[in-house]
């Protein structure tokens, strides 16, 4: 597979259909290729879409009409069932709430989307271990989540992102709840992922910023893209 | 996910509300105990029931007079006096009947030393204790030569023994009946309640003649109060009770068109009749206790649907990890499962204890069959996946998007 085309989506629209039956247009049609190794950072306002586009890439929802290739494979097409095989596989997912179960463990947490691929449950628990550990919270994967601050609580959702080894990473505003400092921390993460292991993440955020560490940003207004470039440069780029 | 960390999986999420397990599960406790509980009951009254039967004696017919009439006013069966000795001989010479035994009855107070007893002396010969299956638990039993002789012996029941000779043995001992001595020779078995709950044992047997002559100074020559008889096999029951009818009308001259001067009556029929109520009683009690076990599955439903609800986000969050609608419904089913299953084994603990405590207390007979234990936890477990799926299908059909966004 050539490293052009982990992601090619062509002429996407969402329509949402009200419980009232009005049809809602929240994407008119969205052009994106993403290249392996990319780290593209996501923004605009609420209402932009940028969310729903988001789920769609994650294949958390599928679009109205338009066609979304990911690792060469039409998903578009693809019933509930391989859907559920690609989260699993090709995603990882980072959320702004973490969304960590909380009766869990972080090392159960963590080992989750091993559980749903399959994997012997020792085998699991051995993998989850290795990717705390990586992330630097080896000595916390008997802790609760409540008993983790939400930067660690964040790691550990990283790390169950990337126990599956997805050929991408989507991260929802991944610092939205967090401070300044554990921010900064937080995106040192995805930017030494993609510098070092050169995984491709895709980042949504409100924040320039954060934005500005990506190579790429994506700007989105009334459910079309604005903007397609480098991140840090020009004034119609993270700053604008 | 492998079954046990499914398993797992569900043992966790009923830990984390256990009050509401609890609850939940009481539901399906009461529901599987009373269900135990009633069909245990029902049981203890058929068992009763159908050792009443066999104690009466099997394929038995019983021919009593019919009635009579006089100007117009009639008597009821047993009044006339239309069977004799001689018939019952000839009914057992029925090629499909086994034997047949005359018995006349009276009521007479029996006095023995300082003790005296009312109760039913019965004239017989040897015949009618082997009709009944009755054995002697002691002495002797009067045969061929005592009936022949007339002699004054008698064979007591052991509620005569208890009121009469209450601390000592009965044999050898004198009974007054009509102010005449009889010699106790045998005491009979203990055969406890017939069906229309008279004691048994409350019974004297004397020889037919004897008791004829000297107890009922019966006028009409050979006059019997009725016959008991035992078809050889169940199946030529209704041969016996054709052929025994045709050959008493015969005997008593009856024309065509004429009733019948007898009544003969299927007492295994009869048996039956009070099996089946005994059975349709059961069944109710099964059925009106199962209606708890209904409750208690909906109990399970109705907690299910609202932790699918309060836990909308959580399937959101497994479906962003890779679960399939299939393993969303099936860590729900199996959480309703593992409630219903282990509510209904506590259920089966329950049953067979209120069982106990019901025999202790209530002196009723009950009985807990393995079967009724099988049946109640095994309605327990489809109860649980009947009224689990349907929450755990709607947890399934959650769409990922929706499911993480709800707050």
């Amino acid at each position: 597979m050539s490293a052009a085309a982990l992601i090619d989506v062509a002429g996407i629209t969402k329509d949402y259909v009200t419980p009232g039956g009005v049809d809602v247009p929240v994407l008119h049609g969205i052009d994106l290729a993403i290249r392996r190794g990319e780290f593209v950072a996501i923004m605009g306002q609420s209402g932009s879409g940028k969310s729903t586009l988001m789920n769609i890439l994650g294949c958390l929802d599928s679009p109205t009409a338009g066609r979304y290739v990911l690792t060469g494979n039409d998903v578009s097409a693809l019933r509930d069932g391989q859907l559920a095989a690609v989260r699993n596989k090709t995603i990882g997912f980072v959320f702004q709430g973490f969304n960590l179960l909380k009766r869990m463990t972080a090392l159960d947490n963590v080992a989750l989307p091993l559980a749903y691929a399959g994997v012997s449950k020792r085998e699991a628990r051995r993998r989850a271990r290795a990717q705390l550990e990586r992330i630097g919270l080896g000595e916390f994967a008997g802790r609760l989540p409540n008993q983790l601050s939400g930067g660690q609580q964040q790691r550990v959702a990283i790390a169950r992102a990337l126990v599956m080894e997805p050929a991408l990473v989507l991260a929802d505003e991944p610092t939205g709840n967090l401070d300044t400092q554990t921010s900064n921390e937080i995106i040192d993460i995805f930017v030494k992922l993609n510098r070092e292991q050169h995984m491709t993440v895709i980042l949504v955020t409100h924040e320039p910023d954060i934005a500005a560490r990506a190579d790429r940003l994506v700007r989105l207004k009334d459910g079309v893209i604005t903007y397609d470039g480098p991140a840090a440069t020009g004034p119609s780029g993270a700053r604008a | 996910m492998s079954f046990f960390q499914v398993l797992a999986e569900a043992f966790r999420a009923m830990g984390m509300n256990r009050l509401r397990t609890a609850l939940t599960m009481l539901g399906m406790i009461i529901g599987v105990g009373a269900v135990v509980l009633m069909l245990a009951i029902g049981q203890g009254a058929q068992s009763k029931i159908n050792a009443s039967i066999a104690s009466m004696g099997s394929n038995l017919f019983i021919v009593v007079p019919g009635s009579t009439s006089s100007s117009g006013v009639r008597f009821g069966f047993g009044n006339a006096q239309t069977l004799t000795v001689a018939d019952a001989n000839a009914l057992g010479e029925v090629p499909s009947v086994a034997t047949a035994a005359p018995v006349v009855l009276g009521q007479f107070q029996l006095v023995a030393g300082n003790n005296n007893w009312r109760t039913t002396v019965f004239g017989v010969t040897a015949a009618y204790f082997t009709l009944r299956s009755w054995d002697l638990e002691t002495g002797d039993m009067f045969g061929d030569e005592e009936l022949r002789t007339f002699a004054r012996v008698a064979v007591i029941g052991q509620t005569i023994a208890a009121n009469l000779f209450p601390d000592e043995d009965p044999l050898g001992k004198t009974i007054r009946i009509r102010n005449s001595p009889y010699t106790v020779v045998g005491m009979l078995t203990k055969k406890g309640q017939s069906l229309d709950g008279r004691d048994q044992d409350d019974g004297v047997f004397v020889p037919l003649p004897t008791a004829r002559q000297q107890l009922m100074r019966s006028s009409f020559p050979g006059s019997v109060n009725m016959i008991m008889a035992q078809a050889r096999t169940a199946a030529q029951m209704p041969e016996a009770e054709f052929e025994m009818a045709q050959l008493l009308r015969i005997r008593h001259r009856l024309r065509e068109g004429q009733e019948d001067d007898f009544s003969l009556r299927n007492m295994t029929a009869i048996a039956e009749t009070a099996a089946v109520a005994a059975r349709a009683m059961s069944l109710m009690l099964g059925a009106i206790a199962s209606i708890s076990l209904l409750v208690g599955g909906i109990g399970i439903m109705n907690i299910m649907l609202v932790s699918v609800t309060e836990r909308t986000r959580e399937i959101g969050i497994r479906m962003a990890l890779g679960a399939r609608k299939r393993d969303i419904l099936l860590q729900f089913l199996t959480e309703a499962v593992v409630q219903s299953v282990f509510g209904g084994a506590l259920g089966v603990a329950l049953g067979v204890g209120g069982g106990w405590a019901v025999a202790q207390l209530a002196e009723m007979p009950v009985e807990v069959t393995a079967m009724s234990i099988v049946v109640a936890f095994g309605f327990a477990a489809a109860i649980g996946i009947f009224f689990g799926f349907y929450p755990a299908r709607k947890a399934a059909l959650l769409r990922p998007v929706e499911a993480l966004r709800y707050e």
